[in-house]
């Protein structure tokens, strides 16, 4: 762990946070420090509580108890939305697109809040010279431009992952949660997946849930290993791949 | 990347000329709504018109609920019948006092009185989209419907509130007595109201109510409360409904219990979605003709809602989309130009389905005449029913136009999709 991280540079700090559904404990004391600007993996085993922590972090579910931080504003016990107009941004391991709309139009929506239409009834979506141009240079940056007058429910499956990406990412958000976004990806279309997210998170805070631990040790500045709820270890590539409770509680059995 | 800047380009020219077509659409409407009473001009046509034209403004409100925001509501009449009342109080009040207030501008006092009721309701109504919002907008239906009853100075119980739209100042000379110059005046509220609710989902709060329809969830996580958003829209929904109770106030000169009550809110959510709510002139399809045959059918038969159930029932099951779906479904093949192909398939099928059509209809009106024995005239022919032959033609017709109409519908499907695969192959299909 390094202890050097102090709460001044830190994008989110999870302190102490439980969860319990029912009975069941299924974040224990979870500790975890995002510094800004880095590349933060969390890795784990299935059913380790990865998008369970994404959830608690973005306001989706409330913790039982501890504290989440945002740049050093307590966020736990807001809701999603307030916690997203603080500049966090999240994707979903299971896509969550706007079905019956466009790929246009789910990107503009993600546009919208952020260039401060918020719920505006009289002026023309159409006519918004910023959104125009924001919604046009994500679809470029998704590759998504030859498909916008798609309905969402209609694009592949890579092509929906790329676009709950684009979803994600614009709303210019400086701190972007990103659950598994290659999950189902074959590898041609994971490395392009791994280049955008590199390309498009460029000078942002990035947390990213990943299975592919090529991708992870490719793509992370920091890794943070969570079993059973609970971080065992955080620390660079390097620190992670050394560290023997990592080796034997998780990368023992996937080892390359 | 050649195929990317064509598309672009196609785009860009089909913006162009798409706006030259959407000025077009609303022209023609607009043209439409002015020539139509000169060309129909008996009293019953003017009167059916004015009906038609509050069932639209009524049926177009009503989708910004379902259309747009993904909200089914089974009390939507509760706007419609306090803008009734709100605007025949102020007629009264305006008649009392002597405000120089005009009849053209009571729908606006109508709409207030529909958008007062969903500021204040609204909000908790919204909190929960789905199934709870259905409920309480059941709930808070035949609660207003009924409290209407008993708060009679309000509502002035089983008679209503009457007034007189005549009594108002005049404009442009217009006394309003003439029910020529009623229908004028609805259409000139039609298009504002269209207008304005056309325009609304072009804006943002349009454009999020869509998202909060698709993935209420979702739209949290890019900074919106679906909270927020269901209830403007349910406000604005609220004002146009109100604004349709107004007019339908100074067409009838009474607002009354009825105008609140579950059946109104049936025939509101029945229309629109016959129509169509994916798109926004399907609710408009749907006002027509659903008030059309409503006006055509009490007249020909004691259960033509029976009709109705029968129509509904079978647009849930074939076609969810409405008639404007139905409609909206060919405009790939016509851009790909398959279109003739599934035509042919058509034309063969409309026989088979109109003997049994005619089967069904036999069937019904035989049931409903037995006991009375008064004749059916189906079509120009005469069957009694109580004359076996009448039983039999039925059953033939049932079963006959059943077994060829199914086999004519899978030709139909057939051609459908050889057609469909070639417009996905040109590109005009996703
Ligand atoms: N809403 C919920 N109610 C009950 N149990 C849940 C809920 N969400 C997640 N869980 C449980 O929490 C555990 C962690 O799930 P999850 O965070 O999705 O794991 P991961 O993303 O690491 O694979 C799983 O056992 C899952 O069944
Ligand atoms: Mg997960």
């Amino acid at each position: 762990m390094s202890e050097a991280v102090t709460g001044m540079t830190a994008a989110i700090e999870v302190r102490a946070v439980e969860k319990r559904f029912g009975n069941v404990g299924i974040i224990r004391d979870l500790n975890l420090t995002v510094v800004k600007g880095e590349r933060h993996a969390i890795i784990g085993p299935n059913g380790a509580g990865k998008s369970t922590t994404f959830n608690l972090i973005s306001g989706h579910i409330k913790p039982t108890s501890g504290e989440v931080k945002l740049n050093g504003d307590v966020i736990s016990g807001l809701r999603p939305f307030e916690i997203n107009r603080r500049g966090l941004s999240r994707s979903f391991q299971v896509t969550n697109v706007f079905a019956r709309m466009t790929v246009w139009e789910n990107v503009r929506c993600a546009v919208l809040w952020a260039t401060g239409q918020r719920y505006a009834f009289w002026k023309n979506v159409d006519s918004l010279p910023e959104v125009r141009e924001r919604t046009a240079q994500i679809l470029d940056d998704i590759h998504l431009t030859h498909r916008r007058d798609v309905p969402a429910g209609l694009l592949t499956y890579a092509e929906q992952r790329e676009l709950e990406i684009g979803i994600t990412i614009a709303s210019g958000a400086t701190v972007v949660m990103l659950d598994e976004p290659t999950a189902g990806m074959s590898h041609a279309e994971t490395d392009r997946a791994v280049a955008l997210i590199r390309r498009l998170t460029e000078g942002k805070t990035l947390v990213i849930v990943e299975h592919d631990m090529s991708v992870v040790f490719g793509l992370a500045d920091r890794i943070s290993v969570l079993v059973y709820g609970h971080i065992i270890a955080s620390g660079t590539p390097e620190e992670i791949r050394r560290d023997p409770k990592v080796k034997e509680a998780y990368l023992g059995e996937e080892a390359h | 990347m050649t195929k990317a800047t064509n598309s672009t380009s196609k785009a860009g020219a089909d913006t162009s000329s798409g706006s030259l077509r959407f000025y077009g659409v609303w022209l023609i409407g607009i043209v439409a709504l002015i020539v139509l009473p000169m060309i129909f001009s008996s009293g019953g046509s003017l009167t059916s018109f004015s009906l038609i034209g509050i069932a639209i403004v009524f049926a177009l409100s009503y989708n910004i609920l379902l259309g747009q925001t993904g909200l089914l509501s089974f009390g939507h009449a509760v706007h419609y019948g306090l803008g009734g009342f709100a605007a025949c109080h102020m007629m009264n009040a305006v008649v009392s006092h002597g405000w120089p207030i005009p009849l053209p501008f009571i729908p606006l006092f109508g709409g207030l009185g529909g958008l007062v009721f969903a500021v204040i309701i609204g909000w908790v109504m919204t909190k929960r989209a789905g199934t709870v919002f259905a409920m309480i907008s059941l709930g808070i239906g035949e609660l207003v419907a009924s409290s209407s009853l008993i708060l009679r100075s309000v509502f002035g119980g089983e008679s209503g509130i009457t007034t007189d739209r005549t009594a108002l100042p005049k404009m442009f000379g217009w006394s309003f007595g003439p029910q020529l110059q009623v229908y004028y005046l609805i259409a000139f509220w039609l298009v504002l109201s269209a207008i304005a609710m056309y325009a609304l989902t072009r804006t943002p709060l349009g454009r999020i109510c869509n998202a909060v329809r698709d993935n209420p969830e979702r739209v949290q996580f890019i900074g919106y409360d679906p909270h927020v958003v269901r209830y403007l829209a349910f406000c604005f929904a609220g004002f146009f409904a109100g604004v349709a109770g107004g007019l339908a106030a100074i067409n009838f000169e009474i607002a009354n219990s009825a105008y609140l009550g579950a059946i109104q809110s049936g025939f509101v959510l029945f229309s629109t979605f016959i129509g169509g709510t994916a798109y926004f002139f399907g609710p408009i399809l749907g006002a027509i003709l659903v008030t059309y045959l409503q006006l055509g059918l009490a007249n020909l038969t004691s259960a033509w809602q029976l009709y109705f159930g029968i129509i509904f029932i079978g647009i849930v099951m074939f076609s969810p989309g409405g008639i404007a779906g139905l409609v909206m479904m060919h405009r790939p093949l016509v851009r790909a130009g398959t279109l003739w192909t599934v035509i042919p398939s058509y034309l063969v099928a409309v026989v088979p389905t109109l003997a049994l059509a005619c089967g069904v209809i036999l069937s019904i009106e035989t049931v409903a005449r037995y006991s009375g024995g008064e004749p059916i005239d189906l079509f120009g022919i005469g069957f009694k029913p109580t004359s076996p032959v009448t039983w039999v033609a039925a059953v033939v017709l049932v079963i006959g136009g059943a077994f060829v109409a199914r086999l004519s519908w899978r030709r139909i499907a057939e051609a459908w999709d050889r057609a469909a695969t070639v417009a996905r192959d040109r590109g005009y299909l996703a």
